[in-house]
C-alpha cells in the first residue's frame, strides 16, 4: 500500500507570476459576468473610497480592505439566495456589497451614523443584511464559523421542508481562522451531522502581518477539510468564475443534504491589514515587489479583458460604468457623510431586547 | 401528580414543558444522552423528543454554543446545556463576545435567543476545575441576563423563561440542590424581563441575600435563627442584569442589617456588589450593623477532605448564623 498523500502546499496558485492572463470563461453566462465585473468594480471603488476617507480623517473606526480580494467575495454570492446564511469576518466589506448590500448603509455603518446597515452601532467590522443573505460579520478571528453552522442547523432542522432543497450557512474567514480551535471544532461538527454548510477560506497568505510558512506548516487550508472528511475545492481566488464554479458545485451536494463544502480561494490583498497603506505589513515576510507581481493577477482586470476579448464589452464601456459607479459610490459617501448619528438613548436602550423592559407575560 | 418537586426534576419538567409546547426549541450539549452526565435534569428527553432536539454533541464547547447563537438568529431557542460552569469557560467568547453584544453591535435589529445553561458541580473532593460558580464574571457583561434559580419551581419556570426570553440567557443550576424539594404548583407564564430578587422569607431584625445554592443555606439558618429569636428576612436573587436590587434595598431599610452569603470568590463578586448598591442606596444611618459578606475563600476549590470541608464551611448554613448573631450582638 501507498500512502495516500493529502495536498500541502498549493503550488503555482501561491506564486505571485502566475494566474496573470485574461480569465477562461468558457459558457458562463456573459450577463451574470457583466454583473459580476461590475459588482467587484463597485467593491473596489467603495472600499478605494474608505481607504481615501481613512486617510483624510473622515473615517476613523478600524477598515480592514479587501481590495485585491474581490473575486472571493462575487463568485461565491453567484450561488447564494436572500434565505441562505453568510458570517463574515473584520475584513467583509467585499462580503456585504457582494450580496447586494446598500451603499449608502455602508457609508453610514463606518461613518457610524443611524442610517447605517447596524444603524451606526457597529462600524466596518459589524454589517450585516439579513434579508440578503449575509447574517452579520464580527472581528473576532473565527468566532462566526460556529454561528454558521449553527445558522446551517436551523435549515436542517426546518426540514427542506416541501420538497425544497436546503437553505446553506455559508461562513467566510481568513487563513488565520483556521489556527484556531473553533475552525476545526466547526468543521467536525458539520460534518459529522451533514450539514447544509459552507465554508470559505480566503486564503490571502497573510494574518495581519504575519506569511502563512511562519504560522503553519504547509499553505494549502483544505488539507483541514480533508482531515474532517468535508468535500473541497481549491481555486485561483482571483478568478471569479473558477470561484463560482466550484461553489456551485459544493452548494448544490449541500443543498441536497450530502453534508458540508469546503472553498479554498487563494488570493492577495493589496492593503495592510488595516487601514489604507500598501506597505504597513512590509516587513516581515511581505515583499514590496510580490505586491507588484500580485497585482497582476488582478480579478476585476482579467475578467474585463476576456469580456473585451470576447466582445461582450468595450473598453470605453467598462469606463463608462466604472464612473457611473464611482459617481454612486460618492453620492453615498456624500449622503452618509450628512446623515444623522444615533441618538444618545441607543447607547443603553439598545443592551437588552425591548430596551430590557417587560413585555405582556405570554401564554403557552 | 405528585405532592412535591425536587429541583432536579423540577428541571427536566421545564425542558419537558418547552420541548412539548415550543417546536423551536432544541437543546444541545455534551452527555445528553447519558443516564449521569447531567444528573437526573434531563433524563429520556432525547427517547421522548427524539435525537434531531435533544442533540448530545461532540467534545466541543466553543463550536457547540456558537451554533445555538446561529440557530437562535434563524427562528429557533436552543439551549445550550454545559454540565459543569468549569468547561463552559471554554465558550466564553462566543457567550461573552457574541451572544452579549450581537444586538447593540448589529444595531438592535434582533437578538439571539439562546439560553446557555451551565451546571454548577461541586464537592466529592471533585477538585479546582469540577467545581466552579462563575456567575460574577458573567453578570458582568451587559447584555447578558444571569439566571440562578434556587428553588424547585423557580428552577423549571425561569428555565421556561429564560428558554422563550427574546435574548440571551446564562442559566446556572446547582447540583448541591437537585434532592431539594417543595409543594407542587403548576407552571408559571414568568417574563424573565420582568423577574428579579425578591424576598422569599419575611423577616424584621436582619436581611440575608443569597443566590442559588446559598439562598438555601440562608433559609437553613434563618430557621435556625429564629429558634433564638432573631427574625431574618431572606431576599433571593434570581435573576441579575441588568441588575435591580430594589428588593435588597427595601428590605435593608427595614431590618436595618445586611449579610450577603455568595457562593463564589468575594473579589469582585455578587456580594460586593449587592453591598455597595445597599450603602449607596440608603443613610448610612439606617445600618444598625456593617453590611457583611460571606464568600468562598479566595483558593481554587482543594480536593483533601478536610480542606473541602473548610472550603465550603464559609458559605454554609452554621457560619452564616454565627455571623448574624455576631452582628445582632454588635448592635447599636
Amino acid at each position: 500500500m501507498t500512502p495516500s498523500i493529502c495536498p500541502t502546499n498549493l503550488g503555482d496558485l501561491e506564486d505571485s507570476s502566475k494566474y496573470g492572463g485574461a480569465l477562461e470563461v468558457g459558457d458562463t453566462p456573459r450577463a451574470w459576468l457583466k454583473d459580476a465585473l461590475y459588482r467587484m468594480v463597485l467593491i473596489r471603488v467603495a472600499e478605494e473610497k474608505i481607504a481615501d476617507m481613512v486617510t483624510a480623517g473622515q473615517i476613523v473606526c478600524p477598515a480592514h480592505l479587501a481590495i485585491g480580494q474581490e473575486a472571493c467575495a462575487v463568485g461565491v454570492a453567484r450561488f447564494l439566495r436572500g434565505t441562505d446564511r453568510a458570517f463574515g469576518t473584520h475584513r467583509s466589506h467585499s462580503h456585504y456589497l457582494a450580496v447586494g448590500g446598500s451603499v449608502d448603509e455602508l457609508f453610514g455603518e463606518v461613518l457610524g451614523k443611524v442610517t447605517g446597515c447596524s444603524r451606526g452601532m457597529g462600524g466596518s467590522m459589524h454589517l450585516a443584511a439579513k434579508s440578503l443573505g449575509f447574517a452579520g460579520s464580527v472581528p473576532i478571528v473565527g468566532a462566526t464559523i460556529s454561528m454558521a453552522v449553527g445558522a446551517a442547523l436551523a435549515a436542517k432542522l426546518d426540514g427542506g421542508k416541501n420538497g425544497k432543497d436546503f437553505d446553506v450557512g455559508v461562513a467566510f474567514f481568513g487563513d488565520g481562522a483556521t489556527e484556531e480551535g473553533t475552525f476545526h471544532e466547526s468543521m467536525n461538527y458539520a460534518a459529522n451531522f451533514r450539514l447544509p454548510m459552507l465554508f470559505v477560506c480566503e486564503n490571502n497568505l497573510f494574518s495581519s502581518h504575519l506569511h502563512i510558512r511562519l504560522r503553519q506548516p504547509a499553505s494549502c487550508i483544505a488539507r483541514y477539510a480533508v482531515s474532517h472528511c468535508v468535500a473541497h475545492e481549491i481555486v485561483d481566488g482571483n478568478d471569479v468564475v473558477a470561484v463560482a464554479n466550484a461553489m456551485g458545485r459544493l452548494a448544490t451536494r449541500a443543498r441536497s443534504g450530502e453534508g458540508p463544502g469546503f472553498l479554498e480561494a487563494v488570493t492577495y490583498r493589496w492593503r495592510g491589514h488595516v487601514g489604507p497603506r500598501e506597505d504597513i505589513d512590509v516587513g516581515v515576510d511581505r515583499k514590496k515587489g510580490d505586491l507588484e507581481l500580485w497585482k497582476r493577477r488582478d480579478p476585476i482586470r482579467r475578467l474585463r479583458e476576456a469580456l473585451v476579448a470576447g466582445s461582450d464589452i468595450t473598453d470605453a464601456d467598462f469606463d463608462r460604468e466604472h464612473a457611473r459607479i464611482r459617481a454612486l459610490v460618492d453620492d453615498s459617501a456624500r449622503r452618509a457623510e450628512a446623515a444623522p448619528y444615533p441618538e444618545a438613548s441607543a447607547l443603553m436602550d439598545l443592551v437588552y431586547p425591548n430596551g430590557g423592559k417587560p413585555k405582556a407575560v405570554r401564554k403557552s | 401528580m405528585s405532592q412535591t418537586l425536587a429541583y432536579g426534576s423540577a428541571l427536566r419538567e421545564g425542558f419537558h414543558h418547552l420541548l412539548s409546547k415550543h417546536p423551536e426549541v432544541f437543546v444541545v450539549g455534551q452527555g445528553l444522552w447519558s443516564p449521569w452526565y447531567v444528573g437526573n435534569s434531563m433524563t429520556n428527553l432525547d427517547k421522548e423528543f427524539g435525537l434531531e432536539r435533544v442533540i448530545d454533541t461532540p467534545v466541543s464547547e466553543d463550536a457547540c454554543t456558537g451554533l445555538a447563537i446561529g440557530a437562535a438568529l434563524y427562528g429557533y431557542k436552543p439551549i445550550v446545556i454545559h454540565p459543569r460552569v468549569d468547561f463552559m469557560i471554554l465558550a466564553t467568547n462566543q457567550i461573552v463576545n457574541q451572544a452579549a453584544k450581537w444586538g447593540h453591535m448589529l444595531g438592535g435589529r434582533e437578538y439571539p435567543a439562546v439560553t446557555i445553561r451551565g451546571i454548577v458541580n461541586r464537592g466529592g473532593q471533585q477538585g479546582a476545575q469540577h467545581s466552579q460558580s462563575l456567575h460574577s464574571w458573567f453578570a458582568h457583561v451587559p447584555g447578558l441576563k444571569v439566571v440562578m434559580p434556587a428553588t424547585a419551581l423557580d428552577a423549571r419556570d425561569l428555565l421556561i423563561a429564560s428558554a422563550l426570553y427574546e435574548g440571551p440567557v446564562v442559566f446556572f443550576d446547582d447540583r448541591w440542590l437537585y434532592e431539594d424539594a417543595e409543594p407542587y404548583a403548576p407552571v408559571r407564564h414568568l417574563d424573565l424581563a420582568a423577574e428579579g430578587p425578591k424576598a422569599i422569607r419575611e423577616g424584621k431584625d436582619l436581611t440575608l441575600v443569597g443566590a442559588g445554592w446559598s439562598t438555601q443555606q440562608c433559609m437553613i439558618a434563618a430557621k435556625e435563627l429564629e429558634t433564638s429569636g432573631i427574625s431574618a428576612e431572606v431576599i433571593d436573587i434570581r435573576v441579575l442584569g441588568p441588575s435591580d436590587f430594589s428588593a435588597v434595598v427595601a428590605s435593608v431599610r427595614k431590618t436595618r442589617r445586611l449579610l450577603v452569603v455568595d457562593a463564589a470568590w468575594e473579589t469582585c463578586g455578587l456580594g460586593g456588589e449587592i453591598i455597595a448598591n445597599a450603602v449607596e442606596s440608603l443613610d448610612l444611618g439606617t445600618f444598625l450593623a456593617k453590611p457583611k459578606r460571606l464568600s468562598i475563600q479566595a483558593a481554587p476549590a482543594p480536593t483533601s477532605a478536610p480542606l473541602e470541608t473548610t472550603y465550603y464551611s464559609t458559605v454554609k448554613a452554621p457560619n452564616i448564623v454565627k455571623t448574624a448573631r455576631d452582628m445582632l450582638a454588635k448592635a447599636k
